[in-house]
């Protein structure tokens, strides 16, 4: 197996080319406060570095080098030039405390995402400060609560989820002091709504929503849901989770949505990272406008400038100490401009294509779909439960199987509430001959499950590791190195 | 099915409840319970001389996939629990209904105990949960 | 089209095996009234040609202004291989590692930040990253208050002297759970935070969670062993805020004290990550071992295969939002990976020495400076004592922001103005110097200085 880069560490040995001189001894720092050891780091040559990680990085699947149809995560082609331009050194330096008239660039772009993405959600004010989707949930829900707070409306305690909600929901909800109350799901995929009635009163204090929901279809009582919703006092969240599948076709503001976040890192095609970093901007209507998260950039005579505490008392505040993601902003701004207003609808457009295409080959091919009736959004549910129960494999050695093909695998198991599910998700940036493929692949698989079903429960057979033991993992932690000399005894080690 | 012991006592949350001496009661999760979870990896049991109410969340059982909590059957305070469960989850899954059990509680009032179901009662209401 | 490789071939094939006549059919059960007209606020779409010049011309506004402001963001030299590696498409590219198998690069990574960050913090375990420094204070208060329930307290203190914008941000984010938090005063001749002063705020009440920070927002070094012997006797958990530079000169939090602190957040925008800004960085919080449950966010653990080779994957992930839902122990889901990468890089290619070469340096540079700038009249040091790599300088006879503002018309960042965050502390200023600051970077900035108080 690849060893870790603290195996190749030799004492002494350093990288001269990054060394600075000894440096004077810090003789002021008062002896007890003073290090006695070194972290023992790798010393490694910069060769050895370099080659460690470029063969760590060759490990990965990535959308780079694979397929990725992972369902509600958007993994589509992430344009170069974004992270070009948002690396430019001018932006690249500039300190996050630089008054504003030390540079007008950085603000100018951010001053201008700030207008699109509320032009392009319908809603009325735009703050870029959440870092993530969840942090953008959170702030969500803390303007819900501030609004009802500032009008005296103190006894709502509820948040109103729907049951295949991803988990953020309701645990962003929890951060805000609410308790979350589920909403079960009808048949059709659509948010039960004698349930919703019947859920709704003085507690209620909003209700979150990804609309297409989480089961890959279009909610279409969206406006009865919002009267309801209304009319018992509460606001609505719309979650931009899935946002890709109706940019620029259907904004979130006319749907009757209060506030919303984005998720920058999929419908706006910034990097996912290898699990960030994200960007979760927050937009709302008119009425929760004073509580918008700071920093903002705001214009006055013709200057960009920040807008803070200062100018927005009754903001809910900070979410992190500067101006949340601002590189991944820079890269959202860059795609934003390279689409315009037609690409982006082109996106909802050729997304939804894609995955009404795919769903209707692996329909023909003879797989099931958890939701046949209804128009795919920009991504559905596949139920294995038929191959589950003929050939006793799961949905998750299915998915494994697949990488041995060289494609992804889609998200198993989510919602929970389709037994033996994949959620496929293929993008617009993918071509038709690799939508073709994918399906090839499904029925190999699926053959394969019918003459040798211990083939799939034992891949992935062609990667550099089989496959894990997360249980073992888990009872027994191992969570870092130590050194050979250090380690602590079996079963004590952090 | 899974095992279901004939002189125990369940509850809807899948857990059992076993009557010892002196009000106190015994209570796991039942051999039902654990194959839907999966192999256990963590279980957080509750501090002696807690009280607890009729369903309050008294510990939690985590899978890799999972994670439920397990509640007061009845009122009670808590007055032991399985120690080994820290080092051995697994125990639950193994042994749930024998060296896999969670915690005791002394009950408040025992007559609450009535109103738990029969392992027959079990049997058909974890069957009808299947459906 | 932009980034859609479809042609006309595709789509009508396509169409007609979905069986709709156009795209917009696949549209057909949104209601008519809910679709959205001409997007009129947004522009139209520009070729990579016409983006390039346009943010060319934006980033060039930026000038490259000499820079001497710190304050939670801090200048320093990165090696050229950290990001020529770090965007890499395997790494840039791949989503959360869910899918082990088909993610061990970025596992194993993560897996080596969590070890070097424990080295550094003289911690048992680390996870995988936080969003910054500022919401990893947040996080760290609502892991203590949960992981302190002996304490039955939510009442956690807070120093003044912690980074006012992590203050700010700890109170948006545990507002609504009850938390109090308490603000505990500065020593105004010294800067840091007396053992006096926290004995006061104590009182008798019980207390969840003591918060240090190591150097203070004002780069002043605190005595954190007596904080910390102090907060642990009376049964708070004590929570470090440090700069990771700092920590290659200054004893780890693990040791602070008869016991080590309890967690240690901080931000790790130092360890190779530019300041673009404000983000993205990297927060990062490290614990005991036995707290590692009450952990928000990832960690990757080490494991074997089905052959018994060694592997990793995430762990303890049952505390997490996908799986614990309302009980999770925080909502984070995207993390900062890419900088976790970044980091680990950083401190890979620096090793001990190197990094511990840097600090020096930082540390001599902001030395040298503070002794140049206090030698002009009308400037002085605001505290005494040592610090690491910030000072604060007091200046008599003109207002800061006007200094500020002549000092930028000669392109220098002379730093943080602090009345808007301390009232009492009137004409001060923070100023930061790393190994970038040089004998002519701070020639340069003394002689300015020198004018614009004159």
């Amino acid at each position: 197996m690849t060893e870790l880069i603290f195996d190749h560490s030799h004492p002494g040995r350093s990288n001269d080319a990054q060394m600075l001189p000894p440096g004077p001894e810090p003789d002021d720092l008062p002896e007890a406060l003073r290090r006695a050891e070194r972290p023992r780091w790798p010393e490694v040559s910069e060769l050895q570095a370099v080659r460690h990680y470029t063969r760590l990085s060759q490990l990965n699947f990535s959308i780079d080098t694979h397929v990725y149809p992972l369902g509600s995560c958007t993994m589509k082609h992430n344009p170069r030039a974004c992270n070009a331009l948002a690396m430019l050194p001018g932006f690249l330096e500039r300190h996050p405390l630089a008054p504003p008239q030390a540079g007008q660039g950085y603000l100018a772009c951010m001053y201008d995402l700030q207008n699109i993405l509320a032009e392009v959600t319908g809603m009325r004010g735009v703050s870029l400060a959440p870092a993530a989707g969840a942090q953008g949930e959170f702030a969500g829900v803390s303007m819900i609560r501030a609004y009802h707070d500032a009008r005296g409306d103190t006894g709502r305690r509820e948040i109103l989820v729907p049951d295949a909600a991803h988990g953020t929901n309701p645990a962003s909800a929890s951060m805000c002091g609410y308790q979350a109350r589920e909403l079960p799901t009808d048949d059709e995929g659509d948010v039960d709504l004698d349930a919703l009635r019947e859920a709704v009163g003085p507690q209620t204090a909003g209700i979150m929503l990804t609309n297409p929901s989480t089961v890959g279809v279009f909610e279409r009582n969206i406006e009865e849901m919002a009267t309801i919703v209304h009319e018992a006092g509460g606001l609505l969240y719309y979650d931009g989770a899935n946002l890709n599948a109706i940019l620029g076709k259907v904004r979130p503001g006319d749907m009757g949505f209060d506030v919303i976040h984005l998720n920058l890192h999929k419908t706006f095609s910034t990097p996912h990272g290898g699990g960030g970093p994200g960007a979760g901007p927050v937009g709302v209507r008119e009425n929760l406008l004073p509580f918008l998260p700071t920093p903002m950039v705001g214009e006055e005579d013709g200057r960009y400038i920040w807008r803070t505490e200062a100018e927005c008392p009754d903001t809910i505040g900070r979410m992190t100490a500067f101006a949340g993601n601002a590189g991944v902003l820079l890269r959202a701004y860059v795609y934003i401009r390279m689409l315009g207003r037609r690409g982006m609808q082109r996106v909802a457009e050729y997304a939804t294509l894609n995955a009404n295409y795919l769903m209707t080959q692996l329909r023909e091919a003879g797989f099931e779909v958890a939701f046949p009736k209804r128009r795919a959004s920009h991504e559905f549910i596949v139920t294995l439960k038929s191959e589950h129960d003929r050939f006793g494999i799961s949905a998750m050695d299915f998915a494994k199987r697949m990488l041995d093909y060289g494609f992804h695998a889609p998200t198993m198991y989510f919602p929970l509430l389709v037994p033996e599910c994949l959620l496929i998700e293929p993008t617009e940036t993918e071509a038709k001959e690799d939508l073709d493929r994918l399906v090839e692949v499904f029925k190999t698989i699926r053959d394969e499950a019918e003459s040798n079903p211990e083939l799939l429960r034992t891949a992935p057979h062609t990667l550099p590791l089989r496959r894990l033991d997360e249980v073992r993992a888990a009872r027994d932690l191992h969570l870092r190195w130590w050194p050979e000399d250090s380690a602590p005894a079996t079963g004590t080690e952090g | 099915m899974s095992e279901v012991p004939s002189d125990l006592k369940y509850t809807t949350a899948h857990e059992w409840v076993r009557v010892e001496d002196d009000a106190v009661v015994t209570i796991g999760i039942t051999d039902h319970a654990q194959a839907q979870l999966g192999d256990l990896v963590f279980v957080e049991v509750p501090e002696a001389g807690s009280s607890l109410g009729a369903g309050d969340a008294a510990a939690v059982v985590e899978s890799v996939k999972a994670a439920s909590d397990v509640y007061a059957p009845v009122a009670g305070e808590v007055v032991g629990a399985n120690e080994q469960l820290d080092e051995n989850p697994e125990l639950v899954n193994n042994d749930p209904f024998g060296e896999g059990w969670i915690y005791q509680l002394r009950v408040e009032n025992p007559d609450a105990l009535d109103e738990l179901m029969s392992a027959a009662d079990y049997e058909a209401f974890a069957e009808s949960e299947e459906d | 089209m932009p980034f859609i490789p479809h042609t006309e071939t595709d789509v009508r094939g396509m169409l007609d095996a979905i069986g709709v006549d156009d795209i917009d059919g696949l549209f057909d059960e949104i209601a008519g009234g809910l679709r959205a007209g001409e997007l009129e606020g947004v522009p139209e779409g520009m070729p990579e040609m016409a983006v390039n010049r346009l943010m060319e011309r934006r980033a060039a506004q930026e000038g490259r202004p000499l820079c001497f402001l710190g304050a939670g963001a801090y200048p320093h030299h990165i090696p050229q291989a950290i990001w020529q590696l770090t965007t890499r498409g395997e790494f840039y590219s791949a989503y959360t590692p869910y899918q082990a198998e088909a993610s061990q690069g970025t596992l194993q990574v993560t897996y080596e930040f969590q070890s070097m960050m424990a080295e550094l913090t003289g911690m048992e375990v680390s996870n995988a990253s936080l969003y910054d420094g500022g919401s990893a204070l947040a996080e760290a208060i609502l892991m203590a208050v949960r992981g302190n329930r002996k304490a039955k307290s939510k009442r956690v203190i807070v120093p003044r002297a912690v980074h006012p914008h992590y203050r700010d941000a700890t109170r948006t984010i545990v507002r609504n759970q009850g938390i109090e938090l308490v603000a505990l005063d500065f020593d105004p001749k010294t800067g840091t935070t007396p053992l006096e002063q926290l004995d006061a705020v104590l009182g008798d009440d019980p207390v969840a969670a003591v918060v240090i920070p190591q150097p203070n927002f004002f780069g002043r070094l605190e005595d954190v062993d007596a904080l910390t012997d102090r907060a642990h006797e009376r049964g708070a958990q004590v929570i470090a805020v440090a700069n990771p530079t700092a920590l290659a000169l200054l004893t780890p939090p693990g040791q602070w004290g008869e016991k080590g602190v309890d967690v240690v957040v901080g931000e790790g925008q130092p360890l190779g990550i530019p300041l673009s800004a404000g983000g993205p960085y990297v927060g990062f919080l490290c614990t005991r071992k036995n707290l590692a449950r009450q952990m928000p966010g990832r960690v990757v653990g080490r494991t074997v295969d089905a052959d018994g080779k060694t592997g990793y994957v995430m762990t303890l992930r049952a505390r997490e939002q996908d799986i614990r839902r309302s009980k999770a122990t925080s909502n984070i889901c995207t993390n900062q990976g890419l900088m976790v990468t970044a980091a680990t890089l950083y401190m890979s290619i620096m090793g001990p020495e190197g990094f511990e070469r840097v600090a020096r340096h930082s540390h001599a540079n902001a030395r040298a400076l503070r002794d140049e700038l206090c030698a002009i009249d009308g400037v002085s040091a605001a505290f005494d004592g040592p610090f690491f790599h910030e000072f604060v300088l007091r200046i008599d006879g003109r207002a800061v922001t006007d200094v500020l503002g002549d000092l930028a018309g000669e392109d220098i960042l002379g730093g943080l103005a602090l009345a808007p965050y301390y009232d009492e502390l009137g004409d001060a200023l923070l100023v930061c110097a790393t190994e970038l600051h040089g004998e002519d970077e701070r020639k340069a900035f003394a002689e300015a200085l020198a004018r614009a108080v004159a």
